[in-house]
């Protein structure tokens, strides 16, 4: 799990040099899928094409990078951009607070009954 | 992935996600605690990290750039029809939160897994949770059939914890066992909240 290894293409190559997404708001537990009313998008790149497939459904970030083998940080990148465009929906916008009470509770509540 | 394409999917009722960190050393058994309680088999994602040597620049050039990986598994819990919960398994060293920063902003919590026979392991997990984080945590006990066994208050002393941390001894390979592991965690987040409203 904390091996080193190589990668064969950096991560960036494929988001033509950047690192760092569009905007901050997507996180590993962020939620998307994709509008079925959205039109496509017209010329979307085989990534995109990729995570606007993987969203067919509702998944968390994480979820879809782990899936299309992708890392992370690159899937942010790729799902930011077609937020921005109106192709994908952010479903509840992360958090930068601790969850409030009446949250905890929920999750207290739905762990019991495991 | 073996599971089907409606397993998959988190349900379209569901309107926010949630998140607690699984902590811990390698080999603790983070990825056994997230698969026990999870509804999904756990996934992996992978980071990777390059970091170019420091000194003089080396004729060889690409040579002297190290790469990390740093992966993450992770499961995913439905805690009922409007909320997800996803558990998020980090090693917790430095060199993850350098990579991995903003993933604990918003979090429930994190609960940290330690294994007796080797608490030395855990002491990098508990001194990055504590400066990098400030997010609520509970301890744990990953309790491996050879591990000697220490009271909690013998564990408390010499991870040198507060004395309102809870330390909860669990079987990671349990259902029952790891969902009582991370009630307290929610428990304890929950009465630190209460204090602060």
């Amino acid at each position: 799990m904390d091996d080193y290894r190589d990668h064969p293409v950096r991560p960036y190559v494929l988001t033509s040099g950047r690192a760092h997404p569009s905007r901050n708001t997507i996180r590993p537990e962020t939620l998307l899928v994709v509008d079925p009313d959205a039109p496509r998008p017209i010329a979307p790149t085989s990534q995109q094409k990729a995570l606007l497939e993987m969203c067919g459904g509702m998944l968390s970030l994480a979820e879809a990078a782990a899936h299309l083998r992708l890392p992370v940080s690159l899937v942010v990148v790729i799902a930011s951009d077609l937020v921005d465009t109106g192709h994908l929906q952010v479903r509840a916008a992360p958090r930068h607070t601790p969850p409030p009470v009446e949250l905890l509770e929920k999750v207290l509540d739905g762990l019991r009954k495991l | 992935m073996v599971s089907a394409s409606s397993e998959r999917y988190v349900a379209s009722t569901v309107a926010q996600s949630v998140k607690i960190l699984v902590v811990g050393a390698f080999g603790v058994g983070k990825t056994t605690l997230i698969g026990s309680v999870s509804e999904i088999a756990p996934l992996r994602t992978e980071e990777t990290m390059t970091s170019a040597s420091v000194g003089v620049d080396s004729l060889a050039g690409l040579d002297d750039k190290a790469t990390t990986t740093v992966a993450m598994d992770f499961g995913r819990i439905t805690v009922n029809p409007e909320v997800v919960l996803y558990l998020f398994g980090t090693p917790g060293q430095r060199r993850f939160w350098d990579l991995w920063e903003g993933l604990a902003e918003g979090a429930v919590g994190a609960l940290v897994l330690i294994d007796t026979r080797r608490i030395e392991d855990s002491f990098e997990v508990f001194d990055q949770l504590e400066t990098r984080t400030g997010i609520p945590f509970a301890v744990a006990v990953n309790e491996f059939s050879d591990a000697p066994r220490y009271g909690p208050e013998q564990l408390r002393e010499a991870l040198d914890l507060l004395p309102d941390t809870p330390i909860v001894m669990c079987d990671a390979r349990h259902k029952e066992s790891s969902a009582q592991a991370l009630i307290k965690l929610v428990e304890h987040a929950l009465h630190n909240t209460k204090a602060l409203t």
